[in-house]
């Protein structure tokens, strides 16, 4: 087990080098970041000479992408090349806006998970049944929706809820713009009312598709297992319905599912980009479509490096819980 | 060959003719061979949803392909006024520069589908061939492209997409090539694995005692047998490229103005989602259409090809 995680582990680094290299090339070749600068009127050709300097452009791509990597290998993750960021540091960019993605991004696919398996189960056990047929259509048409149009859909009529509440003589309740700037303050009750506020949005239209997804898998998986031998056997013994739900079709109908999520959980921290962008928070989304719309590669590099990593890792825990929750599956 | 005894689908079914009269004894047990593609073929057919979901989605390919040759305007068209309501003239009502909204939702479709169904081909095609030369060969060659597909898992497409978009012109077969590059991987899992397990089979290795090719074991034996996975693989990739197009023209790296696709309507008109809603509607509505569509088609596929599946589905 131990060398099978450390091999994983090894052949990652290539996959690494190779994907940064890749990502910098394609970055760096596909605009100048100095372009805006060198098209202001006044600007003298000797100004944009000395900033394609300051900011390494100059050089050959390969020296560029090998001056990062051992910067990077240092623990130097560079600033950002894109003018209007003024030379932000990377690290500090990448870290706050994973920050942002974890509490909005990553909590939304946690009750994504947990309502998804709740109401596929219940599918499951009672099919054909009214919940089922709701349960199935409503997946059916959420994962079959863009979900930019869903969050744009989200965020207008929050505006007019909002409205309405002034119109009562309330303060406005639901955020489309970002999370506050200063954090929360109050009263607890009121901190809640904030929290709830900011998070609602953003997080139903994230949640929403998700939920589909999950909910259509365990309801599946739940199938098949009811299905299998060992249930029927469980029922010929004479347990009662409970028990032969839960503990021998549930306990497996699980198996698939974990391994599912792992994968999707790894892939949640590159961010919600389109729901990043309607609904105005800065996290990993933003942070690639910032980088690859001003050709910034540094940054673009530490947006890679972290989440490319990130996936790795839950690929690579799929795999081993996988291994570990049905032994008959072997690791080699 | 078969016994009367044993009572298979095929047999009952010629029962219920009865024999001929006149024709005594002889066809008594004489069944009509019925080929497996017709078999499916009939099981999708009967299957209710699937047939509504196909006439909606050829409805909507007759309208977006054949309609705007006779409709009086193109969508490149701005005579007419800006923001106009919809009205005889212009069903959908116009857009701010004076462009027939019916017209551009038209060429949307268009597009849209198009992107779709070239994504979902080429995307099945790299996934078949790598999928099952890895499954198939094993050793150094699995590895190696097993290892391409995380390379490709971990690459943000966007960076792809705003280099080839952008840089090589928006036209819609690079948006298509873009999606259709991070499609494959999921396909190259699955058709591994099934390969793994087929390529274990008698007929395999007798072929292979034969003396034929890689290239004929994974065209003749192992993809036939594996077909059903495929079409539903690529039927559900249909649909979930349509949303990937319209997100990438969401955040302008689809489709490019003075072409138009349903993703780049809805990015220019969303503001007027409270104002002019019927902006915003029309082209949400026909791309929840299509992807629905496809995704009930995809459902009755899967459960023609498996038909232990027809108990476990909704």
């Amino acid at each position: 087990m131990f060398r099978y995680v450390i091999r994983r582990l090894l052949i990652s680094i290539p996959i690494l080098l190779v994907g940064t290299f890749a990502a910098f090339v394609l970055v760096a070749s596909s605009g100048d970041p100095v372009a805006a600068l060198a098209s202001k009127p006044g600007v003298t050709k000797e100004v944009v000479e000395n900033a394609r300097h300051a900011l390494g452009l100059d050089q050959n791509i390969f020296v560029r992408y090998w001056q990062w990597l051992i910067h990077f290998v240092r623990g130097d993750w560079g600033v950002s090349l894109a003018l209007g960021q003024a030379q932000a540091s990377v690290f500090d960019v990448v870290t706050q806006s994973l920050w942002v993605t974890v509490r909005l991004v990553v909590g939304a696919e946690i009750i994504a998970l947990i309502l998804g398996v709740a109401v596929g189960v219940l599918a499951a056990v009672r099919q054909y049944s009214i919940f089922d047929y709701i349960a199935t259509s409503a997946a059916f048409l959420m994962f079959s929706m863009p979900i930019f149009c869903v969050a744009i859909v989200l965020k207008n009529y929050g505006i007019q809820f909002n409205n309405v509440l002034v119109s009562w003589g309330l303060k406005r309740w639901l955020t489309t713009a970002g999370p506050p700037t200063g954090g929360f303050s109050g009263s607890v009750g009121n901190q809640i009312v904030q929290y709830t506020g900011t998070f609602l949005l953003p997080t139903l239209s994230i949640m929403l598709i998700s939920f589909a997804a999950y909910s259509r898998f365990q309801r599946a998986s739940m199938l098949e297992t009811m299905g299998m031998d060992y249930v029927r056997t469980a029922r010929a013994k004479g347990l009662s319905q409970g028990r032969v739900i839960f503990r021998h079709a549930f306990r497996n109908a699980l198996i698939p599912v974990t391994t599912y999520f792992s994968l999707n959980f790894g892939a949640a921290f590159t961010g919600a980009i389109v729901t990043e962008t309607v609904f105005g928070w800065h996290g990993m989304g933003t942070v690639l479509i910032d980088a690859v719309t001003q050709y910034d590669p540094n940054m673009l590099m530490g947006f890679l490096v972290v989440t490319a990593t990130l996936i790795i890792v839950f690929n690579l825990i799929a795999d081993i819980m996988y291994g570990f929750l049905d032994p008959r599956i072997r690791l080699g | 060959m078969a016994s009367p005894l044993m009572s298979s689908p095929e047999t009952t079914a010629v029962e219920s003719h009865g024999p001929q009269p006149g024709e005594v004894g002889r066809h008594d047990f004489d069944t009509k061979a019925r080929k497996q593609s017709r078999v499916i073929l009939g099981r999708f057919l009967r299957h209710r949803l699937a047939m509504a979901s196909l006439s909606v989605l050829v409805l909507l390919v007759v309208l977006a392909f054949v309609v705007p040759a006779f409709w009086k305007y193109t969508f490149w068209d701005t005579s007419s006024g800006g923001y106009l309501k919809p009205s005889p003239d212009h069903p959908m009502g116009t857009n701010q520069v004076g462009n027939d909204m019916f017209a551009q939702v038209l060429r949307g479709t268009q597009l849209s589908l198009l992107i779709a169904f070239v994504v979902a081909i080429v995307s099945t095609a790299i996934g078949v061939v790598l999928g099952a030369l890895s499954g198939y060969l094993r050793g150094i060659m699995d590895t190696g492209l097993m290892r391409l597909a995380d390379l490709f898992l971990i690459f943000p497409q966007i960076a792809a997409a705003a280099l080839l978009v952008n840089r090589l012109g928006g036209s819609w077969y690079m948006v298509a090539l873009v999606l259709a590059l991070w499609n494959w991987m999921q396909i190259a899992r699955i058709t591994r694995g099934e390969t793994l397990s087929l390529a274990q089979r008698e007929y395999i290795e007798a072929s292979r005692a034969a003396g034929a090719g890689t290239g004929h074991i994974i065209f003749r034996h192992l993809v036939p047998n594996m077909i059903g996975t495929i079409t539903v693989n690529a039927t559900l990739t249909i649909a979930l490229a349509v949303l990937q197009e319209a997100a990438l023209s969401f955040i302008g790296l689809g489709v490019h103005i003075p072409d138009t696709s349903l993703g780049l309507i809805l990015n220019t008109n969303y503001s007027q989602i409270l104002e002019r809603p019927w902006l915003f509607w029309w082209p949400f509505v026909i791309i929840v259409l299509i992807s629905l569509c496809v995704n009930f088609i995809g459902d009755g596929l899967r459960d023609a090809f498996d038909p232990r599946q027809t108990k476990v589905r909704a």
